[in-house]
């Protein structure tokens, strides 16, 4: 494949501007691509080709007669993927399930609105665990998705299509959204740039709820600019969503050139315990010695609360999703069975959810049912409460904290979707900062035996900017963002 | 002035009202809420609960509820925050509503509130538990139409702002009942906070009833829904007060359950569909965010307080000097009110107009049943009206006929006296030829006037008013009746 | 702790969700399973710290009274399982639920 069609969204722009490249070529190139890896992949769950091809037309002429991409808006002209979790107008949004197959919604997410004013071509929707529950897309009822860098291996999850596609080199940029490390985790399975933003920077109006105080929408891209750059598209306040925060968004494709000097890192002991994997915890000392080497030394620190956040979630986003999945009952959209009897008719059509998403809605059910709340939802509140705490106890002394993404490489497809706790454990790493509310990204630091593994940075609420500086300092000081998985390298 | 204690053998009432807030927009999203529209015009993500959508609190609800607190001399929370309450029914798209709860140290807009009613002339004390905001439900009907059965849902009034208020079982009598729904109502118009009709459904009540010994253990409630006017609620509430003591006298237990009013059949039965105990599953709302009321807040809420009902009927005493009954009766609607100033400063004579509208313009509506704002009289013809008596050109007599017909042809009087011939006759000549025929023509009452017997002048007079259409200037009529026969 | 059948129904029940014989044991054991995992949440001082409801400090995010266009009905009805006149169809729902 051209190389000229493979490069990072800011590089497609000044190709485009330069006429080297222009975006029917490159839209054309990868839509032939998709066409080829995905059959294998299975990343995408539908694409938008002629759609995609006609914006790619008009950008072909907005950029002729230009010199530079200034006064084109950020993204022109740029393919990217979306996961489908996120409303797009006329077009389906699955969520990966049963339940709502063929449903077309009647408006965009703001994101997508958003993606579309900044210039960007939505090429499709992307995989994922059914209505974003799981950590390796083996939850989508339409079949899972497969880690571009081994095909017997998951690419993580919820937002495992959206990783996928990006490493595999089928669009350079893609949407995620991460609820307990739905985004993180799959970019650093996958060996790619994955962030979750502090909760309230990105509006969640569109994107469909799994867990309401912990979900936020996600860039996923390349390298560490490119994922500035696609935040910088969608954050922002939103008067659509009353938790999304009226906070200015910072330049943060400009904050990456101010460096890392002075930025304090922090790494918390609770990242060398039992349960992190040999070769994990090899390429995180190794990451902490390229810190160290760009005069970034990374301080001992430690979040005893680590532990007791993974519990806590397991209470409180569940119950969350149940009452978010309640309107799932067949009245007004999606699937409808048995449509004799009311009550039957709600239980038929729910009988359309998966194992995992039925698992998950008892579970919250019960645990907010009379006689349990105070047991379980207030208790994990409670903890919540104090994994906040934590976290603003050790920003008093660091400005990022270090840790690895996931406690193992990513494993193989069926080796723990029998076992729900055992996939859970996944996330140890990434659900206290999706608690606190804390901005956190994922981006390769090695490989073991060839399958990527992920370095999690994680920074104070809203300064998305010092996270993006240090990981930018280390991505310059390694080689790992060049790596492309040997099945894409070759196509 | 106590709240009432309990007596032997007592009903124990207490109210839960719905009332739906005069907001342009509905109260998460920005979808209108006029009354009437085709079915399913007037909605959106929010308001359908489509997958991904976000509610977004609309102010003036906010306002309109603290208004209502204040009028109601609540204990506006600080801070209160929104719940979700879980249930499962075809109207209510997102099968939970969002509404807010009260638990632990989880206040709702505002507690511990009262207003005064006045029953059979004892003045009465009711407690406000609480005042609080949620969105309403979509409106399901019954398909009759459809030979297989079925129903249909329309989602236009879901997401319409919703006040919730509930009393403290303080209501001894349906009686009582009723009057402290028809002070409600009627603050809330006085607020414009709403319409508050129930017959639209602008106001909504439910009620709890018990029986309850003096000194014993609480009684078990029922209760009633389904009343569809305030009379309906004094109704319900008397016939299942009394079957609930048949049941007591024949040694049977109450059954703590909801039961429907039936309208037509005037009974209340128990719901047909199985009894669940419901658990809501109340949480905080993670889509909203708190709501802090700080005092500043209040106090600008407080200083756009319509006039209410109380204050406005102070004044009519006060400045006009209406009798206490009557202000009353002046006060009894916004509307009245309004009608009954706008008039006066065109007239100034606030008992002559305050008589009027009293007398001759509520027999009028009564009569055809109809509501001051439903008819075409305005205060500018009142008032024309009441200056034509005033400056002699017709009868206080003639008027009241003149009335009528302003209102049913919806014309000025001074066009219907002049179509109708009805200017009052007080040319001294035109009627002295009258009054000489009707002297002539009545020897007997003219002998009796001669002899003494004033009250047979009425008799002559009467004769001359029907001679001449009721037109004759009775005071004329009778000095001229006295000038010729009484020396 | 072992959550009954009759809990495992009851929870369904008000979760609108038609479980098969082997989804009761099935879930019943998994949920077990994680919710003894979740006690270790017992051991932690919980006793003063109050409870997380929502994570950022935003307070009294209020729209104005405005109206603003609703979706149109065509579209709307398009997705619907089933309508019939301008409204949403379903079958039969008893009186009282």
């Amino acid at each position: 494949m051209d190389p000229r069609h493979l490069q990072s969204a800011r590089a497609l722009r000044a190709a485009y501007a330069a006429r080297e490249v222009g975006p029917s070529d490159v839209v054309d190139a990868l839509l032939t691509r998709i066409a080829r890896l995905d059959a294998d992949l299975h990343a995408f769950l539908h694409v938008d080709a002629d759609r995609a091809r006609a914006e790619a037309a008009t950008w072909d002429e907005r950029y002729a007669g230009r010199t530079s991409p200034a006064g084109l808006p950020p993204l022109a002209g740029v393919p990217v993927a979306v996961k489908d979790n996120m409303c797009t107008r006329g077009s389906p949004t699955t969520c990966a399930s049963r339940i709502l197959e063929g449903w077309r919604p009647p408006y965009d997410a703001t994101v997508v609105a958003r993606l579309r004013d900044a210039g960007a071509i939505i090429v499709g929707k992307t995989n994922l665990d059914e209505f974003a529950m799981g950590s390796s897309t083996e939850h989508s009822a339409f079949g899972p998705t497969r880690n571009p860098w081994d095909r017997t291996r998951v690419p993580g999850g919820s937002s495992g299509g959206s990783a996928a596609a990006v490493a595999a080199g089928m669009v350079p940029l893609a949407l995620g959204s991460d609820t307990g490390g739905s985004v993180r985790l799959p970019a650093g399975f996958c060996g790619v740039v994955g962030m979750k933003p502090t909760y309230g920077r990105v509006s969640r109006y569109g994107l469909v709820a799994f867990a309401s105080s912990l979900d936020q929408i996600g860039p996923f891209a390349l390298d560490v600019a490119d994922c500035a750059l696609l935040l910088r598209s969608i954050a922002g306040w939103d008067p659509q969503d009353s938790t999304s925060a009226q906070v200015p968004v910072p330049d943060y494709v400009a904050a990456l050139e101010q460096g890392a000097a002075g930025i304090r890192l922090g790494v918390p002991e609770e990242a060398f315990g039992p349960g992190v994997d040999s070769a994990v915890a090899a390429a995180l000392h190794q990451a902490l010695e390229v810190f160290a080497a760009q005069g970034l030394p990374v301080a001992r620190i430690s979040l005893p609360t680590i532990e007791a956040a993974l519990p806590a979630y397991y209470l409180l986003a569940p119950a969350e999703a149940s009452t978010n999945l309640a309107r799932y009952d067949g009245v007004r959209y999606g699937l409808r069975a048995a449509p004799d009897d009311l009550y039957e008719m709600t239980a038929e059509t729910r009988r359309g959810f998966g194992a995992e998403v039925k698992r998950r809605i008892m579970l919250g059910t019960y645990a907010l049912s009379a006689g349990y709340y105070e047991a379980y939802y207030l208790k994990a509140q409670r903890v919540r409460t104090l994994v906040a705490r934590d976290f603003e106890r050790v920003f008093q002394q660091v400005d990022v904290v270090v840790m690895p993404v996931a406690p193992t490489p990513p494993f193989v497809l069926g080796e723990r979707a029998q076992d729900p706790l055992q996939m859970y454990l996944s996330d140890v790493f990434t659900i206290p900062v999706n608690l606190a509310g804390l901005p956190g990204l994922a981006l390769p630091c090695g490989f073991h035996a060839g399958l990527p593994i992920g370095l999690q940075l994680v920074g104070r609420a809203f300064d998305e900017a010092t996270v993006l500086r240090a990981a930018y300092a280390y991505e310059r000081a390694t080689p790992w963002h060049r790596e492309r998985p040997p099945m894409a390298a070759a196509a | 002035m106590a709240k009432q204690t309990l007596v032997h053998d007592e009903t124990v009432i207490g109210l839960e009202i719905h009332v739906q807030l005069l907001t342009a927009s509905k109260i998460f999203c920005g979808c209108a809420t006029t009354f009437g529209a085709p079915p399913n015009t007037l909605t959106c993500p929010v308001c359908l609960g489509l997958p991904g959508a976000l509610p977004v609190l609309n102010r003036r609800a906010v306002e309109l509820g603290l208004r209502t607190a204040l009028a109601l001399n609540c204990r506006v929370a600080p801070r209160s925050q929104f719940h979700r309450k879980n249930y499962f029914y075809p109207d209510l798209p997102k099968n939970y509503q969002i509404s807010q709860y009260q638990y632990a140290d989880h206040s709702p807009l505002a507690t511990d509130g009262r207003l005064e009613i006045v029953v059979e002339d004892r003045r009465l004390e009711v407690g406000i538990r609480r005042v609080h905001l949620e969105e309403d439900t979509g409106r399901l009907v019954h398909d009759a139409g459809l030979s297989s059965g079925g129903s249909l849902i329309d989602f236009n009034r879901s997401g319409v702002a919703l006040m919730e208020i509930v009393t403290e079982p303080d209501l001894r009598s349906p009686l009582q009942a009723r009057e402290f729904l028809t002070a409600l109502r009627r603050l809330l118009q006085f607020a414009e906070v709403s319409t508050g009709r129930m017959e639209e459904g602008t106001l909504r009540c439910d009620a709890n009833v018990s029986l309850q010994r003096r000194g014993g253990p609480p009684g078990t409630r029922t209760e009633v829904k389904n009343m569809n006017s305030i009379r309906s609620v004094e109704r319900a509430l008397a016939f299942e007060i009394e079957r609930q003591r048949t049941l007591a006298a024949r040694g049977e237990a109450v059954v703590q359950e909801t039961r429907h009013w039936e309208e037509h059949r005037e009974v209340t039965f128990a719901s047909r569909a199985k009894e669940e105990a419901q658990d809501y599953r109340y949480f905080p709302e993670p889509d909203l965010v708190p709501l802090v009321v700080d005092a500043a807040w209040i106090e600008q809420v407080r200083g756009l307080v319509p006039e209410l009902p109380a204050a406005r009927r102070d004044r009519f005493i006060a400045v006009f000097g209406l009798s206490p009954y009557d202000a009353e009766l002046l006060t009894a609607t916004p509307t009245t009110a309004a009608f009954y100033e706008r008039a006066v400063a065109l007239f100034p004579h606030p008992k002559t107009i305050a008589n009027w509208l009293i007398g001759d313009v509520t027999a009028h509506l009564n009569e055809t049943g109809r509501d001051l704002d439903q008819v075409a009289l305005t205060p500018h013809r009142l008032s024309a009206l009441l200056r034509l008596i005033d400056d002699g050109t017709i009868s206080g007599r003639i008027a009241k006929d003149v009335l009528v017909e302003m209102i049913r042809e919806d014309r000025d009087p001074a066009a219907i006296i002049e179509t109708r011939g009805l200017r009052q006759i007080s040319d001294q000549d035109a009627l002295a030829q009258v009054v000489d025929a009707v002297i002539a023509e009545h020897p007997g009452p003219v002998a009796e006037v001669r002899a003494g017997k004033a009250r047979a002048i009425g008799f002559l007079v009467g004769q001359v008013m029907k001679a001449t259409g009721g037109r004759a200037n009775p005071e004329a009529v009778n000095r001229l009746l006295r000038s010729r026969l009484v020396s | 702790m072992t959550i009954d059948p009759e809990t495992v129904e009851r929870v369904a029940r008000l979760a609108r969700l038609a479980l098969t014989a082997e989804d009761h044991e099935r879930f019943a054991g998994q949920l077990d399973h994680i919710l003894e995992y979740c006690a270790q949440l017992n051991a932690l001082p919980l006793a003063d710290v109050p409870p997380t409801s929502h994570v950022i400090p935003i307070i009294n995010v209020l729209r104005d009274d405005a109206v603003t266009p609703s979706l149109d009905r065509d579209e709307v009805l398009a997705q619907a399982p089933a309508h019939a006149g301008g409204f949403f169809r379903v079958p039969k729902v008893l009186e009282g639920g």
